[in-house]
């Protein structure tokens, strides 16, 4: 594919699909949920997937995330093919990458601060107390100081999306994921997640790919793809 | 006690100790784990010790009188259920050379009736009450005590026997009752206890021996005990008295090989070896399942979890790492009661039986060791489908 040298001057796409193609069952039940879906993402962009429900963004968003294995068609993440990929080189991409997703998946018995560190011991343990440092850091960013050694049972739903976002950006990630992270958010937290995000994305350089359905969010957005039965059918990009 | 296991397995596995923070999480969960482990472990540990108990009361048979080489009928896989010997084989034996002394060994069970109801069968020992090498070292010096008729030694550990009935016996102020409506006069005693196959022991000439057991006969005695000259290989004597003796009649060997094929036999064909045998293996078969069972339904109940922490980068080993950790918690928190409520039903089953049951070192590590083997080859088979699966799924 050749490259689109007006967006070049920001360094080399983190990510680029081409021609991906995306089945889910076997035999009978064997359908196709992405079809030929070629997109081209730019560095330190704020990206939205949107669409109507079904129609392949959480599949987009997890091919490009490598959380699933690729099918059909390429995908070049931080300048690494996924298609055929081994388990040893997808271990070590993921570690470059920063999930959030709809449901917060903290671990229940994990306090918040230690939650957030999980995002750091996955790098090594040279020295856990300035990891739990950090992890105490990255909560306050958050306004989480007074919520650091809570088990997240006791934390309320914006909380905890808070403490997974925190989890996601502490061990400054090449490209943050999010599946509708604002879902369980009221429409203010919901606003205030998304304004977090984007602000470490200016300051980081971090690339953001966000799913989402939430309207308020459409304008913070550098560029917003829609999709409608697994193929692409809108891109436009705006100036915030 | 939360907190600083979770502080020390920090330490030591250089990582957060995420199977112990889940395992406490849901004490529920950890108590029933712990109340399988440790069951299972009790299962495992009597069976052993009824197993233990088996091989030294087989043992301690053998310990009832001493030689170098034995003859045994050909059929004879124990002391008692074999033909008996004919008298001629010691006088072939005496003929061979390197053998320097033998008596024959006689061993029947006695029923002991009391006056007070109780009744006890008496392992009796009988030898020739000069041959004093041939006795055990607890009877050795006072062998000839026995030369009179009638005189016997009786155990004093006797089951069903009042712990005092037979104290301060000696010849000169012996302990005299009926055995088979023959008196006997009992001018010491022995310090054995009850095995499987009787509650006691008696030690007698062998004169004395065909008296209480009329339809026995002098010439055909249970085994014939041997002694080897100074400075020869019991083995070489061995190999000798095989090329005289008979194969199809008898057999020999040296007393310690005997005295471990019995109980080899024992444990591997006779029933009771076999069942207790069995019954270690299901007290292993019910620890797996149960530690299977809750490493399973956590790794189940933390699949969305564990898929997070793989869609961060976590590779499988480290999640084979959470589940071998709460495995060896697992096997390490359940063995220690485990341990302790068997080493009290010992010394229950011990007062109850007479039997010989006590834990040992080699035991415990041992049964440790299985433990955490089996708890981890569960918990290794818990993570298998975590392994297969894209983080994609399994959120
Ligand atoms: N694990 C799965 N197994 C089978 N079908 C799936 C699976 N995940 C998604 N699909 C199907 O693929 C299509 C796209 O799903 P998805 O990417 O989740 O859509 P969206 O996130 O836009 O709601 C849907 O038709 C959905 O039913
Ligand atoms: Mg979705």
């Amino acid at each position: 594919m050749p490259r689109d040298d007006r967006r070049n001057d920001i360094g080399p796409s983190p990510i680029v699909a081409q021609g991906l193609n995306h089945w889910f069952g076997t035999g009978e039940a064997r359908k196709q949920a992405i079809h030929d879906v070629t997109v081209e993402i730019d560095k330190g962009s704020l990206t939205i997937l949107m669409g109507p429900s079904g129609s392949g963004k959480t599949t987009v968003l997890t091919l490009m995330g490598c959380l699933r294995d690729v099918q059909e068609g390429s995908v070049t993440l931080l300048g690494s093919e996924l298609n055929g990929a081994p388990e040893v080189l997808q271990v070590l991409l993921r570690r470059r990458l920063g999930f959030i997703f709809q449901a917060h998946n903290l671990h229940g018995s994990l306090t918040a601060a230690q939650n957030v560190q999980m995002g750091l011991e996955v790098h090594g343990r040279a020295d856990p107390g300035r990891q739990r440092a950090a992890a105490v850091h990255a909560l306050s960013i958050l306004g989480l100081d007074d919520r650091v050694d809570y088990l997240p049972a006791n934390l309320s739903g914006g909380q905890k999306q808070r403490v997974a976002i925190a989890r996601a950006m502490v061990s400054n990630p090449d490209i943050v994921f999010a599946d509708e992270p604002t879902a369980a958010l009221d429409k203010v937290s919901g606003t205030n997640v998304v304004r977090i995000l984007k602000e470490l994305g200016r300051q980081r350089g971090t690339t953001t790919v966000m799913v989402t359905h939430d309207n308020r969010i459409l304008e913070m957005a550098d560029r917003i793809i829609t999709l409608e039965e697994g193929r692409i059918v809108d891109d436009k990009r705006q100036t915030a | 006690m939360t907190r600083s296991i979770a502080s020390l397995l920090d330490a030591l596995l250089g990582r957060m100790p995420i199977g112990w923070l889940q395992l406490s999480h849901s004490r529920g969960r950890l108590l029933a784990a712990l109340a399988g482990v440790t069951f299972a472990n009790i299962l495992v540990f009597v069976q052993l010790g009824i197993l233990g108990a088996l091989n030294q009361s087989t043992i301690s048979s053998y310990d009832m009188f001493d030689g170098d080489i034995m003859i045994s009928s050909s059929d004879a896989n124990t002391l008692t259920d074999g033909s008996n010997v004919a008298r001629t084989r010691m006088f072939e034996a005496l003929g061979v050379p390197g053998v320097k002394d033998a008596t024959p060994l006689f061993i029947a069970n006695l029923e002991w009736q009391r006056e007070d109801g109780n009744a006890s069968t008496l392992q009796t020992i009988a030898i020739d009450p000069e041959k004093t090498e041939f006795a055990a070292p607890e009877v050795t010096a006072r062998l000839t005590d026995l030369r009179l008729q009638n005189r016997v030694f009786v155990d004093r550990r006797t089951r069903g026997l009042p712990a005092d009935a037979l104290e301060n016996v000696s010849p000169s102020e012996p302990y005299v009752f009926e055995l088979n409506g023959t008196t006997v006069w009992a001018v010491g005693t022995l310090d054995v206890g009850g095995g499987f196959a009787a509650d006691g022991s008696l030690y007698a000439s062998d004169q004395t021996f065909l008296t209480l057991f009329p339809n026995r006969s002098s010439s055909a005695p249970n085994h014939i005990l041997l002694s080897v000259e100074d400075g020869i290989d019991p083995e070489v004597v061995v190999e000798r008295l095989r090329d005289v003796l008979p194969a199809d009649s008898v057999k020999v060997d040296r007393k310690a090989a005997m005295a471990s094929a019995d109980l080899t036999y024992q444990t591997t064909e006779r029933p009771t070896g076999v069942i207790f045998g069995f019954g270690v293996i299901i007290g292993i078969i019910v620890g797996v399942v149960i530690v299977y069972q809750v490493l399973s339904t956590d790794v189940a109940d933390h699949m969305s979890e564990y898929a997070t922490f793989k869609a961060i980068g976590y590779p499988q080993k480290f999640f084979l790492g959470i589940v071998i950790e709460e495995a060896v918690i697992l096997a390490v928190l359940g063995f220690i009661p485990g341990l302790l409520v068997s080493v009290g039903l010992y010394a229950l089953m011990s007062n109850v039986t007479g039997l010989p049951m006590s834990m040992d070192v080699l035991r415990g590590a041992s049964v440790l060791v299985g433990t955490i083997l089996a708890c981890s080859i569960s918990g290794a088979l818990a993570t298998r489908k975590l392994a297969a699966a894209d983080p994609a799924d399994l959120f």
